[in-house]
């Protein structure tokens, strides 16, 4: 089953390799128009892409982390979370443990990251933990961890990094082609332009307009596939689609956007942290399949197999997302119980109680002391705070630190 | 004649790789499987070590639920005293084990004060994962099972594993009642 995804990354990774064949294209007309000669252009191309490569292999993810303000929590920090994301491991046969992130930040979301399953980790935001119930949260990481195990994070990674070569190029070649148009021209007259020129020249031009545009076009191909096939992993996982779709739903309800984001680390969320209401030209320019259908898919499983995923986008959507391949040998599998109770009640109690649990997270990660007053107010002493006792605000007494 | 040759060593070469290769990948499946029962086990020993702990603290509450409590008790250990067993002879104590638990937990619901206590909820959200890792562990442990067995079974590769003594492996299955009774639909 899990060998069967193979398929589906050729897949993906022809397309990457599609977007690799315009950069060097690209790479091949500019060094033609600039330099007259399309080596140098090539080489450049090339240059440009394994300096951003070598970047984003050795410090792609702690870049990441830093950026999105990401900080590293223990087991005893977060025990529920870290045994979500355990169970996770286990049922995608991880071979080790990732670690796992906290970003305060109160928008819903998650995203994976790392270059390999033995080097990955896991980051979610505080408003995720918040909101979310046992079943949604393990919806949520499955998904993140399906992205590990189906190595999305390297494959998107390597699709970002041409995507963001190509933009670049393209980008200075304009600038260069406004500034120096005059001279070009005279360069034109002075040796007599020949038909193929000119043609080579309105195809190099061309290119430049057109390869971002294609190449972004080809990245949201791959990325919105790898969400599809992550969604219908963390049903096969956790043998309960629900969980997912209501996080889903959840997380589409909330009005908060993220803060720490940029166009670049947005296809690693579980969500497109820039979506906007009634956007409907999503289909084709997102990262994301739009999220009402990703939860009527989940919603329309019959089984928590990846056929039961197909058999439902199929419902949907029509087509196929999964490849044959992948859809032999797994017999029926069964959902499992919701292991909440779900009523209503209780599930707001349990919001407010996981509220508490994160803020007090929160408060620890930023190395502040928490001192209970006898009055029951807790007191939260930040580590530069130098006194020997602090005055309970509420009451007047005085508590030793 | 030479060319003759040529082609037999050629094709002797060829069968050599192949069967080297189909020998690497039943081994590597193994190992998978292997690695995926230890997995289960890590989790069930894990599961030993909490019930103690939660039995005491039911108790420390006054809660009068002797019997429960002794099915429990009961059930780990004689879980405990098969785990150098199989998988066959493992899964139906293991079943009933996790039948008893989910009966305790139930009761435990009447009682509002034990489900206030920090200790008695940090204790309940082990229990509930490491429930959740013992059947995540099982699907992982079970699909590994079926891939290796399939591989086993198929041509060509059960020519290799017939003359190299690869034997079937056992599933991990749940053979408590409660667990396998499909959810009953009823259109009266």
């Amino acid at each position: 089953m899990w060998e069967q995804i193979r398929s589906n990354r050729i897949r993906s990774i022809i397309l990457v390799g599609a977007m690799g064949a315009l950069l060097l294209l690209l790479g091949y007309f500019l060094g033609y128009l600039f330099i007259g000669d399309p080596v140098p252009g090539v080489v450049i191309a090339i240059i440009v892409w394994l300096v951003m490569n070598l970047v984003a292999y050795f410090q792609g993810d702690s870049i990441l982390l830093a950026v999105s303000g990401a900080r590293k929590i223990s087991r005893d920090d977060h025990p529920r979370l870290y045994n979500i994301v355990e169970e996770m491991k286990i049922a995608s046969g991880l071979p080790k443990m990732p670690d796992i992130y906290i970003i305060d930040d109160s928008a819903p979301n998650a995203f994976a990251t790392g270059r390999s399953p033995e080097k990955a980790a896991v980051a979610v935001t505080s408003g995720l933990l918040e909101k979310m119930n046992r079943d949604e949260l393990q919806g949520v990481i499955g998904h993140e961890i399906s992205h590990v195990k189906n190595r999305d994070v390297m494959l998107m990674s390597m699709a970002g990094i041409i995507l963001g070569t190509i933009v670049i190029l393209a980008w200075y070649a304009t600038r260069v082609l406004f500034f120096s148009g005059m001279a070009g021209g005279r360069r034109g007259s002075r040796g007599g332009v020949g038909q193929g020129q000119i043609i080579i020249l309105v195809i190099g031009i061309a290119l430049m307009i057109i390869a971002p545009i294609v190449a972004q076009l080809l990245y949201f191909a791959v990325s919105r596939k790898r969400e599809y096939l992550a969604d219908a992993s963390s049903a096969l996982y956790t043998r309960y689609p629900e969980g997912l779709a209501s996080a889903l739903e959840k997380i589409a309800a909330s009005t908060q956007q993220l803060k720490a984001v940029n166009k670049a680390t947005a296809p690693l969320y579980i969500i497109n942290p820039f979506r906007e209401k009634g956007m409907a030209a999503s289909d084709l320019s997102s990262t994301h399949p739009p999220i009402s259908k990703r939860i009527r898919i989940l919603r329309a499983m019959g089984g928590a197999s990846f056929a039961d995923y197909n058999k439902a986008y199929q419902k949907i959507s029509g087509g196929s997302v999964i490849p044959a391949s992948a859809l032999t040998g797994t017999g029926a599998l069964a959902f499992r119980a919701p292991s909440s109770s779900g009523e209503p009640a209780e599930e707001t109690s349990d919001h407010l109680k996981r509220t508490r649990e994160t803020s007090n997270l929160m408060w620890r990660l930023g190395n502040y002391r928490t001192v209970t007053c006898q009055c029951g107010t807790n007191l939260r002493v930040p580590a530069s705070f130098r006194e020997p006792q602090i005055k309970c605000p509420h009451c007047g007494r005085l508590n030793r630190l | 004649m030479t060319a003759v040759y040529v082609v037999i060593g050629v094709i002797v070469v060829l069968l050599i790789i192949f069967f080297v290769a189909i020998y690497n990948g039943l081994v590597r499946l193994r190992n998978q499987m292997k690695n995926a029962w230890a997995q289960i086990d890590v989790q069930l020993k894990r599961r030993y070590d909490l019930i103690p702990n939660l039995v005491e603290t039911v108790k420390g509450y006054k809660i009068h639920e002797r019997e429960t409590l002794e099915a429990v008790t009961k059930a780990r250990n004689i879980a405990q005293q098969t785990s150098s067993e199989g998988a066959a002879a493992r899964s139906r104590v293991e079943g009933e084990l996790s039948s008893a638990l989910a009966r305790l937990l139930v009761v435990v619901e009447r009682y509002p004060d034990l489900k206030a206590n920090q200790n008695f909820l940090a204790l309940q959200e082990e229990l509930t994962s490491t429930e959740n890792k013992i059947s995540f562990s099982r699907q992982y442990y079970n699909d590994s099972v079926l891939h290796y067995n399939n591989q086993t079974q198929m041509f060509p590769s059960n020519i290799v594993a017939g003359m190299m003594g690869f034997k079937a492996g056992e599933f991990f299955e749940v053979k408590a009642a409660e667990e396998r009774a499909a959810p009953k639909v009823s259109f009266s």
